[in-house]
């Protein structure tokens, strides 16, 4: 009856993994471009959940509104993040953030 | 559970999708995590396609699968080996990983108590036609979401220089100034008709 594709608490499930893996990645990883990647990976799922919802209520398209927001600040962030890394880069010779101790002592 | 077209690309889509993640976070060159999330990135917007959302869908390939892996590709080409060199540090990754369980414990506890609320799950209901359509998400952007778009294209454009203030290299701008040592550097002087150099500077030499 319940059709794996037409149920919400699936992509739910789905969106909560990928969540997961990107918290996970960002938390153990040092290596600062994986830990962005990562970044990537959690506000993907977000935008997924997101839509998943608006599929739910068909009424209106809200929630395709904050998805398309969402990617667009995702955009500038990875402008900006990545420039951040080159020019960190330039500093230390590293793009470890075990390195990036200048302020920690 | 059935075999329809419909659960066979959720089915793919999904196991893309945790592929790719799982790929992105393990792997030790970051040329190949990039390709996880590639990967990642084109089964969300399979599952965007699914859900009915086409205009994402197309948004999603673009921005994401245009520019931001690629972005991330030219910036692990442009550092090269460094990026994926080992830590020299060595400090132990216990409390990293101590984080890391704290962090699933949340998340698994979350998905119990919501699990535990019995109930029948929730169906996706029909749409109208047209939803998720260039046509309808673009006049609502254009409509409701006129300010909050205005307000993305300025944050778009401030992005962009803040990106290229912060990534130029100094060195460009010390290359090009003009260094004076003597008055002839600062007053050009009569050019030798032959090879072009200020005249007088071959008893200089």
């Amino acid at each position: 009856m319940s059709s794996l594709s037409d149920t919400l608490e699936h992509y739910v499930l789905l969106s909560t993994l990928i969540f997961t893996i990107g918290g996970v990645g960002f938390l153990v990883r040092r290596n600062v471009l994986v830990q962005l990647m990562s970044i990537e990976l959690m506000l993907n799922s977000v935008n997924l959940l997101l839509v998943a919802f608006n599929r739910v209520h068909g009424e209106n398209m809200n929630g395709q509104m904050f998805a398309f927001f969402i990617i667009a600040v995702a955009a500038a962030e990875v402008a900006v993040g990545l420039a951040i890394i080159l020019s960190y880069y330039r500093l230390k010779s590293t793009v470890y953030t075990d390195e990036a101790d200048l302020m920690r002592h | 559970m059935m075999l329809t077209p419909g659960n066979l690309l959720f089915a793919l889509c999904a196991v893309v999708c945790l592929a790719g993640a799982l790929t992105t976070i393990t792997a030790q060159n970051p040329i190949r995590g990039a390709m996880g999330l590639l990967a990642t990135i084109f089964g969300i917007a399979g599952l965007f396609l699914k859900l009915r959302a086409e205009f994402l869908t197309a948004i999603q390939l673009i921005v994401y699968a245009g520019a931001v892996v690629v972005l991330f590709v030219f910036v692990l080409m442009l550092l090269g080996a460094d990026a994926r060199a080992p830590a020299r540090s060595g400090r132990s990754g216990g409390s990293r990983l101590l984080g890391a369980a704290l962090f699933v414990l949340t998340i698994v506890l979350a998905l119990v108590s919501v699990g535990r609320q019995q109930g029948k799950p929730t169906a996706l209901g029909p749409v109208r036609p047209g939803h998720g359509s260039v046509e309808a998400v673009g006049s609502l952007l254009f409509s409701d979401g006129i300010f909050a778009f205005e307000l993305a294209t300025a944050l778009l454009i401030v992005a962009v220089v803040g990106a290229i203030a912060v990534a130029r290299s100094r060195q460009g701008s010390v290359r090009r100034k003009k260094l004076i040592r003597t008055p002839r550097d600062l007053f050009g002087g009569p050019l030798h008709p032959r090879d072009g150099r200020p005249l007088g500077s071959e008893g200089a030499e």
